[in-house]
């Protein structure tokens, strides 16, 4: 009975007032961003669903959705549901790529390192560049 | 050994997350597939607007596949939320709380996703 209550390590979380000093690695900018954008979309899904709601239910729904960006909703103008968009549009790609690099590490064993290092950087760089694109067509 | 049943069982040894970290990893698949399954429509040629927004989710083989995607995305998001009460909320009363409010709202987000599917 002793052995199995043998004192397990404890890790603690850095404290809140070292974030800002703590350097991370892009490794661990990749993981905490996974994060950050996962939580963003488990609060924005009502949106979400919104969205996919008033997109397909009718033809009159989907002037609705289209005029919320465009002319706003209320006293919020446009931009501001288009700068909501833009941002789930980063979340969801960041959220991908950085898990399409889970499964690949898992599925293939590649944890060297080194492409731990450059597949961070890829994550980053990919997702911003996608969202740029996409965002280019929401805005202009 | 002494007595490891009933109130003194020593609660040790269950499955250590290994069915969480699996499930979160299959129902990311097909999220990823669903995901490419609608860009490939929507690249398709034809003008973007309703009828072919709303051509893409009204057949069948998509109807089913996005209500897979719905439930998938209930348990894919309610372990990864439940991992981050685990790691930053440590007092149980709060944390339990918040596991709660996530079960709500992921159970009613998904009721309404899968009513607006229901209808199309």
């Amino acid at each position: 009975m002793s052995e199995t209550l043998k004192p397990r390590p404890t890790h603690r979380n850095i404290h809140i007032s070292q974030i800002v000093k703590y350097r991370l690695p892009p490794a661990g900018i990749v993981s905490i961003l996974h994060r950050v954008s996962g939580v963003g979309m488990f609060l924005l899904m009502p949106f979400i669903i919104w969205m996919f709601d008033t997109s397909v239910t009718s033809e009159i729904s989907y002037s609705q959705f289209t005029s919320v960006f465009t002319g706003g909703l209320g006293i919020l103008p446009g931009w501001v549901f288009k700068l909501i968009a833009l941002g789930l549009t980063w979340a969801f790609l960041h959220h991908f790529i950085a898990g399409v690099r889970h499964l690949w590490m898992d599925m293939t064993h590649a944890v060297t390192k080194e492409f731990g290092h450059s597949s961070a950087l890829a994550t980053l760089g990919l997702s911003l560049l996608l969202t740029a694109l996409l965002g280019s067509k929401l805005f202009f | 050994m002494a007595q490891n049943f009933g109130s003194k069982r020593i609660v040790v040894g269950a499955h250590y997350g290994l069915r969480d970290w699996l499930s979160q990893r299959v129902t990311a698949a097909v999220m990823a597939l669903f995901t490419l399954a609608v860009i490939v429509q929507i690249l398709l040629p034809g003008e973007m607007g309703y009828d072919k927004w709303a051509g893409i989710f009204s057949q069948q083989w998509m109807k089913v596949l996005t209500f897979v995607v719905i439930v998938s995305l209930l348990y894919h998001v309610w372990v990864g939320m439940r991992d981050v009460w685990m790691d930053y909320v440590k007092p149980v009363g709060i944390r339990l709380a918040l596991q709660v409010f996530t079960i709500v709202w992921l159970v009613g987000c998904a009721g309404w996703a899968i009513q607006v599917l229901w209808r199309l």
